[in-house]
């Protein structure tokens, strides 16, 4: 049974979604016990799966699928291989997608009654997808479940209003366009390499001269394809419309998640396939993207400052928030590695909490813009510490994670003298800052008093009258969140500290794949 | 130097932050939540003056949380200095607590629970501050403090207050994530030390003099809660605060954060030995002793009292940076001095405007001649803290000043030596005028202060208090004195 943990990641959700297919349609209430079942055991299978990956020496669990294993030292089946970077993205995917399904519940059966059974089928399906892509070892099983994820992907947009079906479409697009350059990509690599296997890929690749134009476009292909998929500046516009207007519970889920995903394929290909010495070396480019990611940092920012709808605004963070990983990724230096990699994390939880806030903030207020956070401390206080606590984390406060992930960065980005790279992160902290307490603020000040009126005369005959503070006034009724979404979200928040505290500990985890991996040491 | 590894720097940083818990739980009985508070102060006083008898014998006592990042702890180190700063902290607010009662009582303001809560936390952060090991630690308390002083600053929920607030977080977040922050981590990574503050580095060869005054500067600015120029503007807009929160914190316990940082910067970080060999301190000298004429200059223009005593602040805050910067011993010693001998001063005054206010609701200095008569107390503990702050006999603010300028003239810096005697002078030229009209001015036309009493005896008793310490400083400023020599001698 525990040998199975890996597979069981799989298929919980393929099977939960087989058995909605099957009993949801007639009996719709049964969709939503049966969707949180399947996400906890996969999550189960997942912490399983860290564990065995944990106390496996080598710091690789291997899994042959249907056992077929090797012939003449050539993988015939498709391979999971599961190491400290796979082993941490499962806990995360599995845990975010199992919050969410909890989350869920209520904003479901509200924004698409019709569609419940739908709903969660695919949900089911896109997690599904983007577990496996972070545990196979197959090149071409990876493009397969980048289809199912996004295909599923662009439906559960599209359930939404009007608008997200057009900007779904713009989604699908863009996502097959990229999906097929990452396809050519794979495909250049399987002629030179004759195997789809990437460790084999890795190994056959060391013999092949390093000049090889195939192995060149082949990296390019598959590095704009990931890219596209990642929303990379410039290419990010089928990003923030498709997000913002998809329906709450597909947005929390795949805000976080799928852009990250994407980003894990390609440090994947970057230190698993091509191999750093390669990317970094031979190739040349550090320069060049760790360039484009600080033009995709300052402008995701500035973006994010002019938007006044709340999503939008989040998207255009989540644009630079991939500015700071793939600089980080590409600085050539294990620290932005491990930064790249710890943010990977810890940006995946932030924007997990603030999709989710602003959920319960428009489903309570119905009010979509900037201006819904008005006296929120006052009628929503619970929900405000959990976004208070997620601001000081995008802002990068410590003790939150936040602040962890931009010390690595930076001290990465100072290690390997890349300058603009460190200002460029420190100016979008500055402007997060500005976006986050615009809206802290706006939460802080209430009613009467947003239009700054002062507040004396009536508080203070109350006071005189009762001797009590009038913040013993009972609260103004705006009924407060139901806890199937006020609880998951706490839980991230506490989440984002604990994540804080202890990362130490996590970028322990992630160095095991630095170390292994070889990166090289120091561009200084 | 005997290491002792000990959990009371925990508790006394503690103190406060648990006291956050009563003083909510209470928040429908007033007395019970003020009692919380005090009850808080006391035992948060106590448990630094254990420490205190330690310390002076050469103990240094030693808290380590966990090694937050590889290679450095999340660690309280209590020295001479910190257990200066904690002690005028900690006792100052059990005053500046029953100063509050009086004062949010006497003026009914709303929200008094919040206030006492994040005054709770504003205190543990500014101990945790004083107690940290390395500048992370600092750094990380520091943050902490900004974010709970910006609901008490943005107390009135009014216009004012939103715009100060807007300019309070903005200056003092934007400076530290800016500035300190690469900065430090430039620190870590070029040292590879813990960025203890014991365990200095050897900077020679690393930096070069224009990195070394890069990175001075990029400290010295960054820590922009002690209000150098121009990153000074934050602390009079602070003023929209209420009195208690512009007498303990922005006075007494944020800016001096700030100074306490750069002078851990200059001692504990890069060292005076190191930055005396490269000669880039002139730098920071010349922008604090600009920031010290200039702020005293427009001090002057202010008729809102609260504002001139923050610019007065600002002013005092560049005494500070100055005399560390100097790099001679006794300007150092002078520096760390001026922390409490300050501290006693102005936050009488911040009292003493407090309790004109809340028994005259006057706020500007024009409005007040002819009153001292009718508020003698208030007025004369007002003119003794005056004398602190310019520095006259009998009065602590004369002895840090006199440390401060023997070091100038140790350190041959003849026209920064002429910056604190002019500045004293302008000092003068501020505050006279207004114990002098207050005394034996006539009231404006159609004016009359029969009517007026003192206000309630919870203000007056503080500042009466805190006046007589700062005469008092002046007769018996032994512990002070000693705790510096240990920071002075400890690094020769």
């Amino acid at each position: 049974m525990v040998e199975q943990f890996p597979i069981l990641i799989e298929l919980c959700p393929l099977f939960g979604a087989i058995l909605i297919a099957i009993l949801g349609f007639r009996m719709p209430k049964l969709c939503y016990p049966i969707t949180v079942l399947a996400m906890a055991l996969s999550c189960a299978a997942a912490i399983g799966t860290f564990m065995m990956m944990l106390a496996s020496p080598s710091g690789t669990v291997i899994y042959d699928l249907s056992g077929w294993g090797r012939v003449n030292d050539t993988a015939i089946s498709i391979e999971y291989r599961v190491d400290a970077l796979s082993a941490l993205m499962l806990v995360l995917i599995s845990s975010v997608a199992f919050l969410n399904v909890i989350y869920s519940k209520v904003r479901v059966a509200q924004e698409t009654p019709s569609k419940i059974p739908h709903f969660y089928i695919l949900y089911l399906l896109l997690v599904a997808g983007l577990e496996g892509i972070t545990i196979t070892n197959d090149a071409f099983n990876l493009y397969v479940l980048v289809e199912i994820s996004s295909l599923t992907g662009y439906a559960l947009i599209a359930i939404g209003s009007k608008r997200a079906v057009i900007s779904s479409f713009n989604y699908v697009i863009m996502g097959t366009i990229g999906a097929s350059f990452f396809l050519l990509g794979v495909g250049y690599l399987y002629i030179k390499t004759g195997t789809l296997n990437m460790s084999d890929i890795r190994s056959i690749m060391e013999a092949i001269p390093d000049d090889s134009k195939a192995i060149k476009v082949g990296f390019m292909l598959i590095m704009i394809g990931v890219w596209v998929k990642m929303a990379f500046f410039p290419l990010h516009g089928w990003l923030p419309n498709a997000y913002a207007y998809a329906p709450t519970a597909t947005g929390a889920l795949m805000a976080p998640l799928v852009t990250k995903v994407m980003i894990y394929i390609m440090i994947r290909m970057m230190l698993s396939v091509f191999g750093p010495e390669y990317v970094y070396e031979t190739l040349g480019w550090t320069d060049v993207v760790v360039t484009l990611s600080t033009i995709a940092i300052v402008a995701g920012s500035f973006f994010a400052l002019s938007r006044s709808d709340l999503r939008k605004m989040l998207t255009y963070i989540i644009v630079a928030e991939v500015g700071y990983m793939v600089g980080g990724a590409w600085l050539a230096n294990s620290q932005g590695m491990t930064g790249a990699i710890y943010h990977l994390l810890s940006d995946a939880l932030m924007t997990f909490c603030l999709f989710m806030v602003v959920g319960i903030v428009v489903s309570r207020t119905g009010d979509p813009k900037l201006t819904a956070f008005q006296g929120l401390y006052r009628k929503m206080p619970i929900t405000m510490v959990g976004f208070t606590i997620a601001a000081l984390s995008m802002i990068g406060l410590p003790p939150t994670c936040g602040f962890f992930s931009k010390w690595y960065l930076l001290r990465g980005g100072i290690e390997a003298g890349q300058y603009h790279y460190v200002g460029a992160l420190l100016f979008s902290s500055l402007v997060n800052a500005v976006l986050f307490f615009r809206l802290i603020e706006m939460a802080y000040y209430h009613g009467a008093h947003a239009h700054g009126e002062p507040i004396r005369d009536e508080d203070h005959e109350q006071y005189r009258m009762h001797g009590a503070d009038p913040d013993s006034q009972p609260k103004e009724t705006l009924a407060n969140a139901p806890w199937s979404m006020l609880g998951p979200m706490l839980v991230v928040a506490i989440g984002l500290i604990a994540l804080g505290v202890f990362n130490s500990t996590v970028t322990e985890w992630i160095g095991q794949v630095v170390a292994n991996l070889n990166v090289l040491e120091g561009a200084n | 130097m005997e290491i002792v590894t000990s959990i009371i720097p925990l508790l006394a940083c503690l103190a406060s932050l648990l006291a956050v818990i009563p003083i909510v739980v209470f928040r429908k009985s007033p007395n019970l939540r003020e009692a919380a508070t005090v009850v808080a102060g006391v035992a948060k006083l106590s448990l630094v003056l254990t420490m205190l008898p330690g310390i002076l014998s050469g103990k240094v006592y030693e808290f380590t949380f966990i090694e937050i990042i590889e290679g450095i702890p999340l660690q309280f180190r209590v020295d001479g200095l910190g257990m200066l700063f904690a002690l005028v902290a900690s006792s100052l607010w059990i005053l500046t607590s029953f100063y509050a009662v009086g004062y949010m009582r006497g003026l009914k303001e709303h929200a008094q629970t919040r206030f006492y809560s994040f005054f709770a936390i504003s205190l543990s952060a500014t101990l945790g501050v004083a107690f940290s090991a390395n500048l992370f630690t600092l750094y990380v308390f520091y943050e902490m403090l900004s974010l709970a002083t910006f609901p008490l600053v943005t107390h009135n929920q009014d216009k004012e207050a939103r715009s100060g607030g807007r300019t309070y977080l903005s200056y003092l977040l934007g400076t530290s994530v800016g500035f300190v922050l690469p900065a430090m981590i430039f620190c870590y990574v070029k040292s590879g030390s813990s960025l203890s503050f014991t365990e200095l580095h050897d900077w020679s060869g690393v930096l070069d003099p224009s990195a070394a005054l890069l990175l001075l500067l990029l400290f010295v600015f960054g820590f922009a809660k002690a209000g150098i120029m121009p990153f000074h503007s934050w602390l009079p807009n602070a003023m929209v605060a209420p009195t208690p929160v512009s007498a303990l914190l922005h006075a007494v316990a944020v800016v001096k954060v700030g100074v306490f940082s750069v002078i851990r910067v200059f001692t504990g970080v890069l060292g005076t030995d190191f930055l005396s060999t490269v000669d880039v301190a002139t730098v920071v000298s010349w922008a604090a002793g600009a920031t010290v004429i200039i702020s005293s200059l427009i001090a002057m223009t202010q008729d809102n009292l609260k504002r001139l005593l923050a610019f007065s602040t600002v002013g005092q805050l560049s005494y500070i940076t100055l005399g560390v910067s100097l790099l001679a011993t006794q300007a150092v010693q002078g520096s760390m001095l001026h922390i409490p001998m300050h501290a006693f001063g102005k936050i009488t005054l911040f009292f003493c405007a407090g309790a004109i206010y809340v028994a005259t609701g006057k706020k500007y200095i024009s409005q007040m001649r002819g009153l001292g008569r009718a508020m003698p107390w208030t007025f004369g503990a007002f003119a003794i803290a005056a004398m602190s702050v310019i520095g006259l006999p009998l009065t602590g603010g004369l002895l840090s000043k006199m440390y401060m300028i023997w070091g100038a003239a140790n350190a041959q810096q003849h026209a920064l030596l002429a910056v604190y005697l002019v500045s004293s002078v302008l000092n003068g030229v501020y505050f006279f005028p207004i114990v002098y009209r207050a005394f034996l001015g006539k009231p404006a036309d159609g004016e009359m202060h029969d009517r007026v009493k003192e206000a309630p005896l919870a203000c007056v008793i503080p500042l009466v208090i805190t006046a007589t310490v700062s005469v008092l400083l002046f007769f018996f400023p032994g512990v002070f004195f000693e705790l510096t020599t240990l920071m002075i001698s400890s690094k020769s």
